[in-house]
C-alpha cells in the first residue's frame, strides 16, 4: 500500500494505535547478536511454541528485537507492559516463566537480574543499575520493535519527523534547527552536523548526494551494527530529512561485511519503506523524490575514511585522498556529498521531533545530546550504553559498568580505536565529551571503550594497535606505511625484551613525523595508542626495556610459569590442555612444569581452578 | 571437499547481468564470485575482465586490497578467530595460538584436507562474547583453549 500523503501516513499510525491493545502481554526476546550467540532465537522459538501449547495466543504477542545492550546478561527477554526483565534465559526454563509470568501473573524469581551488590533482586529493567544511569535515546528503539516490521516502527512515531518536516518545514529551517542543537558527527571526528549539511547544499553540482557511514571498523566498537540491526528505519528517516534539507536525490549506506544482519534489516526497511512511499519517486505525494542504495564493504578498515568510502562506492580500492579536497564539494562522482555515521543519522528524528533545544539541553558546552559507548574488556557488565554527554568515566565503567571483573585493579579505559590512546585511573573524574577525550591525547572515537586491568600490558596494547594499523594502513602515503613498519619493529623488540634504550626517544620521534606527514586521519592519528601509553605508563615500557620485565605478566619471552605445590591439587586440567607436555604430576599430588618444554601459552593459567599457576 | 576441476564461469556472466554490467558494482560482483566458488579464480577475473572492459590489473587491485577476497581456494569450514580489541585483552591471541596448533598451520592457511581454513580478523562487532570466534555463520563466545576440540568437532565430521 503506497502512501499518497502526509494525511494518509498518520492515517495509518491512528489506524494502527486504535487496533492495539495495551494490556496485551508482548514478550520481547532480544535478538541482538551478543544474545543470538547465546542462543536467544532459540529461547524466542520456545516462547513460540509455549504460547501455541498454552492456547494464549489471542492474548500474548512475541516479539524479536534489536539488541537490549546488556549482552552480559543474554539472551534477555522483557514482558511488557509489565516490565518484567529476565536475564540468561534458557530454553528449559519458558515453560516456568510463562506460567508465572502471565498465568499466575507474578515473576519467576530465579532468572531476574540480582545486584551483587545488595543481592537483591530487581524486578523491572529501569531499576537495574546497567540501565538506571542510562539515557537511552537513539536506543530508544532498540529491545522495544522488531526492526523488521515498519508497522511496529510507525506505530512508536516513526517518520512523524519526516512527515513535519514536509508539511511544516523549509530545507534551510531544517539545517538551523540540526545546526542549533549542537549535534556533532559521532564517528569520530566532532564535526558540526548542520554545519556540513549547509556546505553541501551550498555548494555547486547538478546531483548532490548523501552517504551513511556503517563501516564501523575500530575494534571494540558495535554501536551502529546495532543500530542498523534494532532500528533500521531510524537511520533511513534521518537519510531522507537529510535528502530533504541538502536537495539531494541519492543516498548511499555503506555497510561493513562483518555485519550481514545489518545488512539484511536494512534491506528490508528499505524495501517495506518504498512499498509506503516514503523512499523512491514523490515520496507521501511531494516533490520530494530519494532512494537509498546499500554497498556492502570488501573487509578493509581504511574504508570508514569518507574519501576511501567513497572510492570504494565508486568501485575501486579503497585508498584516501588529501583532505584539501572537501567532500561536501567534490565527492562521489566529484560531486558535492554529505556524509554521516550512523548513530548521527539516527538523531536526526529525534532532535526534529523534539526540537533543538530539547536536545542540548543534556550534554557540555559544546557536545549536546547522548552517545552510546560499547563498554567491554575488564569490565563486570559489559554491553551497550548510552549515556548523556558529560557523564564522568568513573560513572561509566563503575556505575553502569559494575566496575572490573573479579575486582582487579583497574588500570586504563581505551577509547577511540586504533586511532585513540589509553587513559589511565588519574583522569576517571573527567566528563567525557569530545573536547576533553582530545585534551588527554585520546579521542571519542565511534564509542569504543575498552577497559583494561592490572593484568593487561601496555606495551603489548600499543603493539596490538600498530600490528592491527600496519595491516590496515593502505600504503599510499610514506609516513603512514613505513612510520607504522618500525614502530612495530619497535614495539615487538622491546615486548621481547630486546629493547634499546632510545627506543622510546625514537617512537616519539616517529609518532610527531607520521602526524605532520600522513594523507589521511588513518596515518596522522595512528600513533596515538603508542604516545598516549608512553606519557601514561612510561614505568611500563623502561621495566621492559631496562629490568626486561613485564609487570603485567603478559609478554611471553619475559615471563615464566610456574606452578605453587601448596595451592595445587592436582586435578591435571593444565597437564590435558597443555599442547607441549609440559607438566608433569600424578593424580592429586602436585604437578610441575618443564621450563624448558614450556612454550608460555598461559593455558594451564587458565584453566587451574585454584590459581595455583603463578606468572613470574 | 575437492575443488570442483571444472568451473562453471558462466555463473559469472550471470553476475555481470545482475549488476547491469556497472563496473563501479565491481566489487559487489566479486563478493558474488567470493561466495559462489570460495575464492576468485583467475579465470573468472579474466572473464569480468572482458565483460565490463576495464584492465585485469585493475580487477586484481581490488581483490587483493579487500580482505574479503581470496585468490586461493578457502576451505569447507572458515574458522574466524577475533583479534579485536576486547578480544585481545581477554586473551583472544592465546586462542588463535591454540587453534593454530590443533589445526597444525598458520592464521591464513588451509588444511591440506581443505576442511578448514583459520583467519585471524580484526574485529567482529560482538565484543560483549570476548573472545570470540566464528566458524562459518556460527559465533562461539567466551571462548577458552580447553573448548577448541569441541568446536572443532563438530566440523570434522
Amino acid at each position: 500500500m503506497r502512501l499518497e500523503s502526509v494525511t494518509q501516513l498518520e492515517e495509518l499510525r491512528n489506524r494502527l494505535l486504535s487496533e492495539r491493545d495495551p494490556s496485551k502481554n508482548t514478550i520481547f526476546v532480544c535478538g541482538g547478536t551478543g544474545c543470538l550467540s547465546n542462543g536467544s532465537a532459540l529461547v524466542a522459538e520456545a516462547f513460540r511454541d509455549e504460547i501455541s501449547a498454552q492456547n494464549i495466543d489471542a492474548s500474548v504477542e512475541l516479539k524479536m528485537t534489536g539488541c537490549h545492550g546488556f549482552c552480559e546478561r543474554g539472551p534477555l527477554v522483557v514482558f511488557r507492559p509489565q516490565g518484567i526483565f529476565y536475564q540468561k534465559v534458557t530454553v528449559k526454563s519458558v515453560p516456568e516463566i510463562v506460567k508465572k509470568t502471565i498465568i499466575e501473573k507474578t515473576h519467576h524469581e530465579q532468572y531476574l537480574y540480582k545486584d551483587p551488590n545488595t543481592k537483591e533482586s530487581v524486578t523491572h529493567e529501569a531499576d537495574i543499575p546497567f540501565y538506571k544511569h542510562q539515557v537511552r535515546w537513539v536506543l530508544g528503539h532498540n529491545g522495544k520493535i522488531d526492526p523488521t516490521n515498519i508497522d511496529g516502527y510507525i506505530l512508536e512515531n516513526g517518520y512523524s519527523a519526516l512527515s513535519k518536516v514536509l508539511t511544516t518545514m523549509q530545507p534551510d529551517e531544517i539545517i538551523d534547527q540540526i545546526e542549533k542543537s549542537g549535534l556533532r558527527g559521532r564517528g569520530g571526528g566532532g564535526f558540526l552536523t548542520g554545519r556540513k549539511w549547509r556546505t553541501t547544499k551550498k555548494a555547486e553540482g547538478e546531483v548532490r548526494y548523501i552517504i551513511c557511514n556503517g563501516d564501523e571498523g575500530d575494534p571494540g566498537a558495535f554501536m551502529d551494527r546495532s543500530i542498523m540491526e534494532g532500528d533500521p528505519h531510524g537511520v533511513i528517516e534521518g537519510m531522507i530529512i537529510g535528502a530533504y534539507a541538502i536537495g539531494s536525490s541519492k543516498g548511499y549506506i555503506y555497510v561493513r561485511m562483518e555485519y550481514p544482519l545489518a545488512v539484511k534489516n536494512l534491506l528490508k526497511a528499505i524495501e517495506d519503506a518504498r512499498a509506503y512511499g516514503l523512499l523512491g519517486k514523490n515520496i507521501l505525494g511531494t516533490p520530494l523524490s530519494f532512494d537509498i542504495e546499500i554497498n556492502r564493504g570488501g573487509g578493509a578498515f581504511v574504508c570508514g575514511e569518507s574519501s576511501a568510502l567513497m572510492t570504494s562506492i565508486m568501485g575501486k580500492a579503497g585508498e584516501p585522498r588529501a583532505k584539501y579536497i572537501h567532500t561536501s564539494e567534490k565527492g562521489l562522482w566529484d560531486m558535492p556529498t554529505n556524509l554521516n555515521n550512523v548513530e548521527t543519522w539516527a538523531n536526526v528524528p529525534l532532535i526534529i521531533s523534539n526540537g533543538p533545544d530539547w536536545f542540548s539541553s543534556v550534554g557540555t558546552q559544546n557536545s549536546k545530546g547522548t552517545k552510546v559507548f560499547s563498554l567491554v574488556g575488564s569490565v563486570k557488565n559489559v554491553g551497550l550504553v548510552e549515556v548523556p554527554m558529560g557523564l564522568t568515566l568513573r560513572e561509566i565503567i563503575f556505575d553502569i559498568g559494575g566496575g572490573i571483573i573479579k575486582d582487579r585493579k583497574f588500570k586504563a579505559v581505551q577509547t577511540g580505536g586504533p586511532s585513540g590512546g589509553c587513559i589511565p585511573e588519574q583522569y576517571l573524574d573527567i566528563p567525557v565529551d569530545f573536547d576533553e577525550l582530545s585534551k588527554l591525547g585520546s579521542m571519542m572515537g565511534s564509542g569504543g571503550m575498552i577497559v583494561m586491568d592490572e593484568n593487561t600490558c601496555m606495551v603489548d596494547v600499543a603493539r596490538y594497535f600498530i600490528n592491527f594499523l600496519v595491516d590496515e594502513s593502505c600504503g599510499k602515503c610514506t609516513p603512514c606505511r613505513e612510520g607504522l613498519r618500525q614502530m612495530l619493529t619497535i614495539l615487538t623488540r622491546i615486548t621481547k625484551g630486546e629493547g634499546r634504550a632510545e627506543d622510546i626517544k625514537i617512537l616519539e620521534d616517529l609518532g610527531d613525523g607520521m602526524i605532520w606527514g600522513s594523507l589521511c586521519a588513518l596515518g596522522g592519528s595512528a600513533p596515538n595508542p603508542v604516545l598516549t601509553t608512553i606519557q601514561y605508563f612510561r614505568n611500563e615500557y623502561e621495566a621492559h626495556i631496562e629490568k626486561k620485565q613485564c609487570p603485567a605478566g603478559v609478554c611471553t619471552e619475559l615471563i615464566s610459569l610456574s606452578i605453587n605445590p601448596d595451592a595445587c591439587i592436582g586435578c591435571r586440567r593444565c597437564a590435558k590442555v597443555c599442547s607441549v607436555s609440559a607438566i608433569a604430576g600424578e593424580n592429586k599430588k602436585p604437578h610441575v612444569i618443564d621450563q624448558k618444554l614450556c612454550i608460555r601459552c598461559r593455558a594451564c593459567y587458565e584453566v587451574c581452578p585454584v590459581d595455583a599457576v603463578i606468572i613470574t | 571437499m575437492e575443488i570442483p576441476m571444472t568451473i562453471d564461469f558462466s555463473k559469472v556472466d550471470q553476475i555481470v547481468q545482475k549488476y547491469e554490467h556497472n563496473a563501479s558494482k565491481v566489487i559487489l560482483m566479486l563478493q558474488d564470485i567470493q561466495t559462489e566458488f570460495r575464492y576468485i579464480p583467475q579465470e573468472a577475473v579474466t572473464r569480468l575482465s572482458e565483460n565490463l572492459r576495464i584492465s585485469e590489473s585493475q580487477i586484481f587491485h581490488i581483490a587483493t586490497f579487500y580482505k574479503a577476497f581470496s585468490l586461493t581456494p578457502r576451505g569447507e569450514h572458515e574458522v574466524r578467530v577475533c583479534l579485536g580489541t576486547a578480544c585481545h585483552i581477554r586473551g583472544g591471541k592465546r586462542i588463535s595460538d591454540g587453534f593454530e596448533r590443533s589445526l597444525n598451520l598458520k592464521a591464513g592457511e588451509t588444511t591440506p584436507d581443505a576442511k578448514f581454513t583459520l583467519e585471524t580478523v580484526n574485529c567482529l562487532g560482538a565484543c560483549a562474547l570476548a573472545p570470540l570466534v566464528q566458524v562459518d555463520e556460527e559465533n562461539y563466545g567466551k571462548m577458552t583453549i580447553e573448548k577448541i576440540e569441541t568446536v572443532l568437532k563438530q566440523y570434522r565430521k
